[in-house]
């Protein structure tokens, strides 16, 4: 079965972008705009990987990551956060959130198959 | 596999002109005195998302200008910089200069160069002016990647424009290199070992070590994650309450998709054609034997009843709050009334009122017209104000709401109120008809006519007396009424009543000889068959009713379009008064019999065939015929002219 993916960002286009481009590469993608519509989307289904954007209205990023890893499904599942910060605070933010890793906006479509591929195969 | 991303490009746009209009928004709504976080926050991420937005799609000048803008916003945010009145004037120029850069990708237009170098260098100088933000550190500046075909010509600037901090100089580097595999930034690394990133160029990372554990951060660096399930990601939970909302709050945020609009239209046409088919069926099934088809009636019945619904389904698609175009006269009344030095203060109300579509795009420039002279005429100066005994701030509220069948939508100000004898007096210069007794409604209506201003002074915002002629013009384009209340010294309300939608209307017909004609439902009052001593001649002027203690005028509709009638004039009795009111005038048509209420079709006449006067468009009947609908305002308007020269 297709590896399912969970793609969070409140900028549409940006949304599409990645959904488009996963859903080419075969994987099942469910999209959110914002951190409360991705933890409500995460409950309802298991996903085998989290893409989250940082800077979003009502939940950002990095409290979506610290909320997911306190679900069943999420301890251990990978996420990454898709940022435009690449600071060492925003690192060493991510990290201590829980984040598995990061891909540094903006970023075209083969470099996120790339790293999505090295994570979820 | 390649992705074209220009099929992104669309939503993007879109997505970047409601971004610009929200923020627009933020910036009039804000307190310059004591900024509220959360908006700061939000025009912030406004700023940011476009940037993001523009950076993945590679239109690196619209990149630039918000990251100029995003890096002041972000001063503001973290309290490095104070907010001052004329940033925010510079951040609404710096919208109307992203609106240019973002139009100039959309549809190729000009975008003024200068004007772009000028904001840039004004929001920089505003984030380099206070000396507390030379010593606040500035956000190291984000990759700047153009999508790899545009790379070679893009990166270079980009990287100038840019202004780069220490801790990105190695990003900077990344970017005048025209490889645009190098473009990405050098990122691999973790917090204490920055400097490991030797070994990836790749504008991503993995957290392979766990805070939890605090250690080993440099066996950190690019491990190349395996399989899914191995990925370990230790980090402990802070013990941090969920959030808790219910489910209902969030299902309607995402569950909308954009359609193209024509394909929306198309839909409207068909459901058009399926009104027309049902009425035929059901005209057709009446006479047929009740008792024997009982199951076809019911099926055509239902058909009805579905055929509606889906109707109404349909046009709500194409139903849009009235907020989209409410939300610019924030911008234009601040702007306006700092140039004309007047106090004003905008109100809104109902802005979730929905209007199709093709209402909203045209009640626009009414709209700006009504708002503009109520700024210019109607608002006094504030001292002028003060001597009246007013509040030196003056007020227009602009207001949308259901009635009956139509949507108004009004003007109104607390200004000087329109000048009965000055708009009579003008009249008169004008050589036009007019005399004392009329009504107000009459002598506001004036105003409408081509030319006419009373304003002392023609100014650059209006009074060229080209507005209101051109406001009716528009609105009644719309199938809409013009209407003004005003009161000398308190103020006027020009109301504008429109159709709730331009494609069909709920009719009733009217039959005179062998002709059918539809009114508009929303113009009739009743109906009527006169008692014979109610209706009186009046030497030269025709005939006119009484009801119930008023005289109307009688307009036969056999004598307007010269057709021959089954009920002639001399036995009124037999026939039937169909009272009308438009435009606060009330008349009776005399009509042979009324048929039956109905849902029509509009169909234009102009474009089928030409403008015809005293008919507002045609419809095609359930028996296939095309029966006129008629323009029940120019029916009315002859009529009470006839009485006015007569008096």
């Amino acid at each position: 079965m297709a590896k399912s993916i969970l793609a969070v960002d409140d900028s549409a286009s940006i949304r599409q972008m990645v959904s488009y481009t996963l859903k080419s590469a075969g994987y099942d993608v469910t999209e959110a705009v914002d951190g409360e519509d991705a933890l409500a989307k995460a409950k309802a289904k298991t996903m085998d990987l989290v893409l989250t954007d940082q800077n979003m209205p009502k939940m950002d990023g990095l409290t979506l990551v610290r909320s997911l890893r306190r679900l069943p499904g999420y301890r251990t599942a990978p996420i990454l956060i898709l940022t435009t910060e690449s600071g060492d605070a925003m690192k060493s933010q991510g990290r201590s959130a829980g984040a598995t890793g990061w891909l540094v906006k903006p970023f075209d479509p083969q470099r996120l198959l790339e790293v999505v591929k090295k994570v979820i195969g | 596999m390649t992705i074209d991303m220009s099929q992104f490009y669309e939503v993007f746009f879109e997505e970047s002109a409601e971004l610009l209009g929200e923020m627009e928004r933020l910036l009039l709504e804000l307190d310059v005195g004591a900024p509220s976080k959360d908006d700061l926050n939000a025009i912030f991420r406004t700023a940011h998302s476009i940037k993001g937005g523009a950076g993945t799609f590679g239109f690196t000048e619209i990149t630039e200008t918000t990251h100029i803008l995003e890096s002041l916003l972000d001063k503001l945010r973290t309290d490095k910089l104070k907010l001052r009145s004329e940033m925010v004037d510079v951040f609404l120029k710096a919208v109307d200069v992203l609106k240019m850069q973002l139009a100039g990708r959309q549809y190729q237009s000009e975008v003024d160069a200068r004007a772009v170098t000028d904001i840039c260098k004004r929001l920089n100088d505003l984030a380099e002016a206070k000396p507390d933000a030379a010593s606040a550190p500035v956000k190291p500046a984000p990759v700047q990647a153009a999508p790899p075909t545009q790379a070679p010509i893009a990166a270079a600037p980009v990287a100038a424009a840019t202004p780069m901090t220490a801790g990105a100089a190695a990003n900077g580097a990344a970017l005048v290199d025209p490889n645009p595999e190098n473009l990405y930034a050098i990122l691999i690394g973790t917090a204490s070992t920055a400097s490991s990133v030797a070994a990836s160029n790749e504008g991503y990372g993995f957290f392979t070590d766990t805070p939890a554990e605090g250690q080993g951060a440099a066996e950190a660096a690019v491990a190349p994650v395996p399989a899914a399930g191995t990925i370990k990601t230790l980090a402990e939970l802070p013990p941090e309450a969920l959030p808790k909302r219910r489910a209902s709050d969030r299902e309607s945020e995402t569950t909308s998709i954009r359609v193209g609009v024509e394909k929306v239209d198309q839909l409207i046409n068909l459901v058009g054609e399926l009104v027309i088919t049902q009425a035929m069926l059901a005209q057709a099934a009446s006479r047929v034997d009740h008792v024997l088809f009982e199951s076809l009636l019911a099926g055509v019945g239902q058909l009805e009843r579905n055929t509606r619904d889906l109707q109404e389904s349909v046009m709500s698609i194409r139903m849009m709050p009235i907020s989209f175009v409410f939300s610019r006269f924030p911008r234009v009344v601040r702007d306006l009334a700092g140039k004309l030095n007047k106090q004003v203060e905008l109100k809104t109300v109902g802005e979730g009122t929905e209007l199709d579509k093709g209402l909203i795009e045209k009640i626009a420039d009414p709209l700006n017209h009504l708002v503009r002279n109520s700024l210019d005429h109607a608002i006094e100066a504030p001292e002028i104000r003060v001597a009246a005994g007013k509040d030196p701030t003056g007020t227009i509220t602009l207001r949308a709401f259901h009635q009956g069948g139509n949507i108004m939508v009004e003007v109104a100000d607390d200004g000087a109120g329109l000048n009965r004898d000055k708009i009579l007096a003008k009249a008169r210069e004008r050589g036009m008809n007019v005399n004392d007794a009329m009504s107000d409604q009459e002598v506001w209506a004036l105003i409408f006519e081509p030319g006419f201003s009373t304003a002392a002074v023609v100014t650059d915002v209006s009074g060229r007396g080209v507005g209101m002629d051109v406001v009716r013009r528009n609105v009644r384009n719309m199938g809409g009424r013009v209407e003004i209340q005003s009161q000398l010294g308190k103020g006027t309300c020009i109301s504008i009543r429109l159709p709730l939608t331009l494609a069909i209307l709920d009719g009733m017909s009217v039959a005179v000889g062998k002709e059918i004609f539809i009114v508009p439902l929303t113009y009739i009052i009743e109906s009527m068959q006169p008692a014979k001593a109610d209706i009186k001649a009046i030497s030269g002027q025709g005939k006119v009713v009484h009801v119930r203690g008023e005289y109307l005028p009688v307009v036969a509709l056999h004598e307007r379009f010269g057709i021959k009638p089954n009920v002639g004039d001399d036995e009124m009795e037999r026939g039937i008064l169909v009272i009308l009111e438009a435009e606060g005038i009330k008349t009776a048509l005399f009509v042979d019999e009324l048929v039956g209420q109905h849902q029509v079709v509009i169909k234009s006449l102009e474009t089928n065939y030409r403008k015809a006067q005293g008919i507002s468009g045609a419809t095609i009947m359930g028996d296939g015929k095309v029966a006129l609908i008629l323009d029940v305002a120019a029916l009315v308007r002859p009529s009470k002219h006839d009485v006015l020269q007569a008096a």
